[in-house]
């Protein structure tokens, strides 16, 4: 578990919960939150002050319960939204001084699990897998197999050619996980992606994030299932009041 | 199949075999109502476009025809008949420079032209003046002077009449009939362009998902706004060609129909007219790229 000790946080309400001060060089964060806090609109802010950095090819769980801003947080990560205050870096750049046409390349290496989902309707499942790749400057060669392989693994092989609208929620959420890995992304941020799938399915997506993260992506899984995150043993970050705290050893 | 499938405005999807599936689809049911009223805007743009054309060469037309002709009214001097002396009169005008013709209107012509004013019982014992019509040379006609200089040394007496009077109100009458027909052909093409333009940006809220998905995945924005130009003015070219294409066939049914005798004299329009509508898919093309291209970056812009 050393990957995963050089966890730093300090938030609102989080001084006498467990912590960990930074044991990683600092430019070695692949993401940065110093004094951060986010609203929507003119809405008080879901989160203040939040300061936390994951290093590099560190694996956690985001916990909260519904409302307490795991979706923002990681929305913040994917560059959905900015900050109201205080500053985010993703690999070492902090993006506020970022121009708009160095963020899209930073969106490139990150890979999103959306909690609704959101395929591409028009295109079927071959197509919606394979869009990271098609917007990829360096898409691999035999790109189509890793397709078609990936889609074999989530269970959609023989749907290559369906469109979203007639698969299940758990075929569509197993699409949508297929898409966030295809392009080997530095980063994956997976919203609640066991909320739809079975059991079985959920144990075999945590396995390829696992796995993926051993070869170095750094992941987050925002979820509410107290079960999936125990039996991991990961590090978890827990969003509560407005602030996080950091479990290193997980929850049990 | 529907039984409506002939109402179907889709724009059909050529040419997809082999590459990868486009991004955006090329065909969306949602477009049916974009695709009908562009193609319904360049239809009347066009026929409006053909009408102006054909009311240019109208006015043309009212001036070459009183510019190519003239008419000499010939009284007989003592001693001479009525005919004898449109006759010399006859002679001496087809000598001057400018005539390509001239002609005698007899005695027949000459009561024909009166008899509904005078009626037949008074016009037998008149004696009525003859008249020589003149055609001229378009390209240089004899001027009035110059006709009254050839009656004058032939010895006849006689009154030209070279139009003068009518030609500058005609002249005034046909730009009138040109400015209007042009104003209109201008105003309709610019509402047709503002309509597509408008459609074309309603049409794309329909796609703010898809945006924000491939924005989201790190498309960028020039890229994503491609995407819509080509999508859009795919769209629009179709709808342009449909329309034009239909104004091409009313049009022609016009020329047709109208035949010499029907309503083309009111209206002239020539087969080659009927060329102005190929542009109209051009047209629409740009309009509906440039108006996708805006709303596409427009809402871009709202995304951080």
């Amino acid at each position: 578990m050393n990957s995963n000790s050089g966890f730093t946080t300090s938030g609102g309400q989080s001084a006498d919960h467990p912590r960990e001060n930074g044991a990683f060089p600092p430019g070695d964060a692949v993401v940065r939150f110093d004094a951060v806090g986010m609203r929507y609109a003119q809405a008080p802010e879901v989160f203040s002050n939040l300061t936390f950095a994951l290093p590099r090819g560190s694996f956690h769980f985001l916990t909260g319960a519904s409302g307490a801003g795991k979706t923002s947080l990681l929305s913040l990560i994917y560059l959905a939204h900015r900050p109201s205050s205080g500053g985010v870096s993703l690999f070492g750049r902090a993006v506020a001084s970022l121009g708009r046409e160095e963020l899209a390349p930073i969106r490139r290496r990150i890979g999103v699990v959306f909690q609704d989902i959101r395929l591409l309707d028009h295109l079927n499942a071959f197509d919606n897998v394979s869009l990271p790749l098609r917007l990829s400057r360096n898409t691999p060669k035999g790109w189509r197999e890793d397709v078609a392989e990936l889609l074999n693994w989530v269970g959609l092989g023989d749907r290559a050619h369906a469109l979203p609208a007639t698969l299940s929620g758990g075929e569509r959420q197993r699409l949508a996980i297929a898409r966030a890995v295809v392009a080997r992304p530095d980063i994956i941020l997976a919203d609640e992606p066991t909320g739809n799938v079975d059991p079985a399915m959920s144990q075999k997506i945590m396995r390829l994030l696992v796995q993926l993260n051993r070869q170095g992506t750094t992941v987050v899984v925002a979820s509410h299932d107290p079960v999936l995150v125990a039996g991991s043993g990961k590090p978890v970050l827990h969003l509560e009041n407005g602030g996080i705290t950091f479990f290193p050893g997980g929850v049990t | 199949m529907s039984r409506l499938a002939f109402l179907d405005f889709s724009v059909p999807a050529w040419g997809r075999g082999g590459r990868p599936s486009p991004l955006l689809p090329r065909a969306d049911p949602r477009d049916q109502v974009l695709v009908f009223v562009v193609a319904v805007l360049t239809f009347l743009a066009c026929l409006t476009a053909i009408a102006a054309l054909g009311a240019n060469r109208a006015a043309e037309g009212w001036q070459a025809d009183l510019v190519g002709s003239a008419s000499v009214l010939v009284r007989p001097g003592p001693g001479e008949t009525a005919d004898a002396a449109a006759a010399r009169a006859t002679e001496a005008l087809a000598g001057v420079r400018g005539v390509t013709q001239a002609a005698m209107l007899d005695r027949e012509d000459a009561e024909a032209l009166l008899r509904p004013w005078l009626g037949a019982e008074i016009l037998r014992d008149l004696p009525v003046p003859r008249l020589v019509a003149l055609e001229l040379d378009k390209a240089r006609p004899a001027t009035a002077a110059e006709l009254t200089a050839a009656l004058a040394a032939a010895g006849v007496f006689g009154t030209v009449d070279d139009h003068a009077l009518w030609m500058k109100e005609i002249v005034g009458a046909g730009r009138m009939a040109r400015l209007a027909a042009l104003a209109c052909a201008l105003l309709l093409a610019a509402t047709a362009a503002a309509v597509i333009a408008f459609a074309t940006r309603a049409a794309i809220t329909a796609w703010r998902e898809a945006v924000e998905v491939l924005h989201l995945a790190g498309a960028d924005d020039g890229f994503i706004a491609e995407l819509f130009m080509v999508r859009f003015a795919r769209l629009g070219a179709w709808a342009g060609a449909l329309g034009a294409a239909a104004a091409i066939l009313i049009a022609a049914a016009f020329r047709l129909l109208g035949g010499t005798e029907g309503l083309t004299p009111v209206l002239p329009v020539a087969w080659s007219d009927l060329a102005a509508p190929l542009i109209a898919p051009f047209i629409a093309a740009v309009i509906g790229a440039y108006a996708a291209r805006q709303s596409a970056l427009g809402m871009l812009r709202a995304m951080p």
